[in-house]
């Protein structure tokens, strides 16, 4: 075989392999995001997918309630009922009219069931500098690698 | 000083764009005069902009609440410390302080190559002096940091107001990391604008590429070095202050730090094809300008908050500026790059697949199939909005199955590239550098199957990461001896002549076995446990080896806020070890909350311990454990990093120095180009 033809092979295999574990982690993690007002209007398979929905948690809705929190969020004039069941404790910046930002699924009497919460005080938010922004802006929960 | 800030800012464009558009003109004239000129107004410029950020760190440390960017990021019983660190805790201050580490290092370049390279010089002024015409476009325009507050009075007309105190530093960056990992990031960032200039500048004026290509070496690996700090303090800081018991969570702005990182070790090991065989050059060029184009992209994901959903909450019109300058440096490349293309004609072709050449290709091959992996689940949800109108994100499953494989191919080849001759390798010389260290890895692996290691991943990292050791290792020692039968010194005074001799070479290894050491660690991860309990004073709860003893809570009131603190007790097979203090902290100033966690670290593993709050259920506190093995390794190892880079940096010790014939068996023919491990050479191996 041809030396061009061989490194050829070896880059395609490479290359391959790497777009197809790409693939699977893509279906594995894939989330959609979607605002408030969208969620009723979701049809069909839109309506059981994993998702995430931003918003601003309303004053006051806070519950802790054994196993979870209940807390509602509202956006563009919506609002959204809201149950945390994640393990991992809620951060601090997570108040009445903090900006949260949940993932889950949505339920089929309208809940949403949120495993992440993200949350951050809007008032005062400002990135982070550096490659630490993204850290600083979530005092959340995430999977870790 | 406000006035004075915003006034030498002004300055510094002002002699900015005379540096600019007086180079194009003296590159055209080559009228001595203009030359000088336009490089002092380069260096006026960068001067100018030291008293700006001179002037806005003073107003921190008066206390000047009239000013609108240190009234929202400090306070007055804000410390010392941390008062420098608000400069660049926010939009404004953070690009004044990329002009102020770009005027450094634009400085240093003035100063040092002031009297020579004449004919490339210009060029590079050209470029420096344009990219510094961005950045202080922003700080003057678009995002100035000297803004004073002001309130209509009863007149209507404007009057300045001062604050009694500001509202103080976002508590999330009141930690000591934080004072160091963004200068270090930023260095990084700013500092591949200077390899950028050169190649820019070496491409426009078909300068010779050996030439720039060694010019340039330092000041990438000053840069990587900053990149590569920059990136592990940032994973330290996520780890120690976010509380969620990782380092690393595939965030954006992480994602953004690391594409660089990823293009710009591809560049430090491909440009020694360039020298070593006239090869890659189009490969070079454009790496380099890939690197930048990335600095800048990861900037401008930092500031603008285009993707991540938690940015979007900084949302910022300073996006559009940024993918201006994007696009003008994606158009002034090309057109340099189709302008002068045949410059870059490679001079030799590959030869066989086993050969230097070939696991250099590979390396660059994975670290930009990373590179590209990363950066499209990064940019996902932008790209899937504007394709499907879904906004669709990818998480850690995606980044972690492309980039495992990737990693342990990369330190594959980390053990197996540098023992690689150039050109093709014989099967011997296969046999004598890879026989015992691919034999002591498959032993280790044994080992650690026998002892029940079922992890596929951390077993096959664990094995590599034994192979590349021993290859290391075999290197020092082998060249160790050859100097030691000649001086007679010890081995590790004659590992250190090695080095020594040839900083490169070597300084590289040392570089390679800290990540050897950063992948130890990161194999950890699979073991990783984790428990959560509610507490009682005087309840213990184990995990692992450890057992936690809850004996009390005390609240330490500090300067700048309140820390409440659980008093746990560590102990180990019913012997007391140490105390360990999570606290919860309370900003009064601006009414925040932060988490402090507690870790014992040890070689082996990390009790990683956090205070995460009262339990909704039972009003009891919790305590949130995790035992995280080998972490330390990571930082460790990027000390090690550190120090290798540095290393490599040094001058060779002694001049040309060859002692092939001493280790070279008689039946080696030399004709292969076959680079014996301790051939001492002037140090560009």
């Amino acid at each position: 075989m041809r030396k061009q033809a061989k490194f050829g092979v070896g880059i395609g295999v490479i290359v391959a392999a790497m777009g197809f574990l790409a693939w699977l982690g893509y279906g594995e993690s894939k989330t959609y995001y979607h605002t408030i007002a969208e969620l009723p209007t979701l049809t069909g398979s839109a309506k059981s997918q994993r998702m995430r929905v931003g918003g601003t948690v309303a004053p006051g809705s806070i519950h802790h309630v054994t196993g979870r929190i209940d807390f509602v969020l509202e956006g563009e004039g919506k609002t959204l009922p809201v149950s945390y069941i994640g393990s991992d404790p809620l951060p601090d910046t997570f108040v009445d009219k903090s900006q949260a930002l949940v993932e889950g699924h949505s339920n089929a009497d309208g809940r949403f069931v949120a495993e992440v919460v993200q949350a951050k005080c809007a008032s005062k938010y400002e990135a982070a500098p550096g490659g630490t922004g993204g850290a600083a802006a979530s005092s959340a929960q995430r999977t870790s690698m | 000083m406000d006035i004075f800030g915003s006034f030498a800012l002004v300055l510094a464009f002002v002699c900015a764009v005379y540096a600019f558009g007086g180079g194009i003109a003296a590159i055209f004239t080559r009228h001595p005069l203009l030359i000088k000129s336009t490089r002092q107004a380069g260096m006026a410029a960068c001067g100018l902009i030291f008293l700006a950020t001179f002037s806005l760190e003073y107003l921190f440390f008066s206390d000047n609440f009239a000013n609108a960017y240190v009234v929202a990021h400090s306070n007055r019983d804000l410390s010392t410390f941390y008062k420098v660190a608000a400069l660049w805790s926010g939009q404004e201050g953070s690009l004044l302080f990329w002009s102020f580490l770009l005027a450094v290092y634009v400085l240093s370049v003035l100063i040092t190559y002031r009297n020579k390279n004449g004919e490339l010089m210009p060029y590079v002024g050209v470029v420096m002096a344009g990219v510094q015409i961005f950045f202080l476009t922003l700080n003057n325009f678009v995002a100035s940091p000297f803004k004073a507050l002001a309130s209509p009075g009863a007149d209507g007309v404007l009057n300045y107001v001062a604050r009694a105190d500001g509202s103080g530093l976002n508590p999330l960056l009141q930690y000591p990391e934080m004072v160091i990992h963004p200068p270090n990031l930023y260095s990084g960032y700013t500092g591949f604008t200077i390899p950028f200039a050169f190649a820019l500048g070496a491409l426009l004026a078909r300068y010779p590429g050996e030439k720039w290509i060694h010019l340039t070496r330092k000041w990438t690996m000053i840069a990587w070095m900053f990149q590569s700090m920059g990136i592990l303090l940032g994973a330290h800081w996520a780890y120690a202050v976010l509380g969620w018991g990782g380092y690393w969570g595939w965030d954006p702005v992480e994602n953004a730090s690391f594409l660089p990182w990823l293009t710009g070790t591809a560049f430090l090991h491909s440009v020694m094809m360039q020298e070593k065989r006239g090869m890659m050059k189009v490969w070079n060029v454009w790496l380099v300008f890939c690197t930048f184009l990335l600095c800048i992209l990861g900037t401008f994901l930092t500031r603008s908050g285009i993707v991540s959903s938690v940015h979007a909450f900084a949302q910022s019109s300073i996006g559009s500026w940024f993918v201006g300058f994007l696009v003008v440096i994606v158009a002034v490349c090309l057109g340099a790059y189709l302008k002068n293309r045949d410059y870059l004609k490679s001079e030799n072709q590959l030869d066989s697949i086993i050969s230097r050449e070939s696991s250099f290709l590979f390396n660059n091959l994975i670290l930009l199939v990373s590179c590209v992996a990363i950066l499209s689940g990064t940019l996902f949800p932008v790209f899937s909005e504007w394709i499907t109108g879904n906004r669709i994100s990818v998480g850690a499953p995606f980044f972690n199955k492309v980039n495992i494989p990737i990693g342990l191919l990369l330190l594959f080849l980390t053990g197996v590239g540098p023992l690689l001759a150039w050109r093709k390798t014989s099967t011997e010389s296969l046999k004598r550098n890879f026989g015992w260290p691919l034999g002591i890895g498959l032993i280790a692996g044994v080992i650690a199957l026998v002892f029940g290691f079922r992890e596929i991943y951390s077993w096959v990292c664990l094995i590599l990461c034994v192979f590349v050791a021993s290859t290391v290792g075999l290197e020092f020692y082998r060249g160790a001896k050859v100097i030691r039968a000649r001086s007679g010194a010890t081995y590790m005074a004659s590992a250190v002549d090695l080095t020594m001799r040839n900083t490169r070479r070597y300084g590289g290894y040392i570089v390679h076995m800290g990540m050897v050491f950063v992948f130890i660690g990161l194999s950890g991860a699979a073991f990783n446990r984790d428990l959560q309990k509610d507490m009682q004073v005087g309840q213990t709860m184990q995990i692992g080896p450890y057992s936690l003893l809850l004996q009390g809570f005390d609240s330490k009131p500090e300067k700048n806020y309140t820390a409440q603190r659980m008093l746990v007790e560590v102990l180990r097979d019913k012997k007391p070890i140490m105390m360990l203090y999570p606290e919860k902290r309370h900003f009064s100033t601006n009414e925040q909350n932060g988490t402090m966690v507690a870790i014992y670290s040890t070689l082996k593993e990390d009790l990683y311990v956090v205070y995460a709050g009262d339990s909704p259920d039972t009003q009891l506190p919790v305590l949130h454990a995790y035992l995280n093995p080998l972490v330390k390794w990571i930082w460790l190892g990027g000390a090690v990093v550190v120090f290798g880079t540095l290393v490599a940096m040094l001058p060779n010790r002694r001049a040309v120095l060859v002692l092939t014939g001493a280790q070279q068996p008689a039946t080696q023919p030399l004709t292969h180009g076959l680079t014996p491990s301790v051939t001492m050479r002037e140090g560009h191996d």
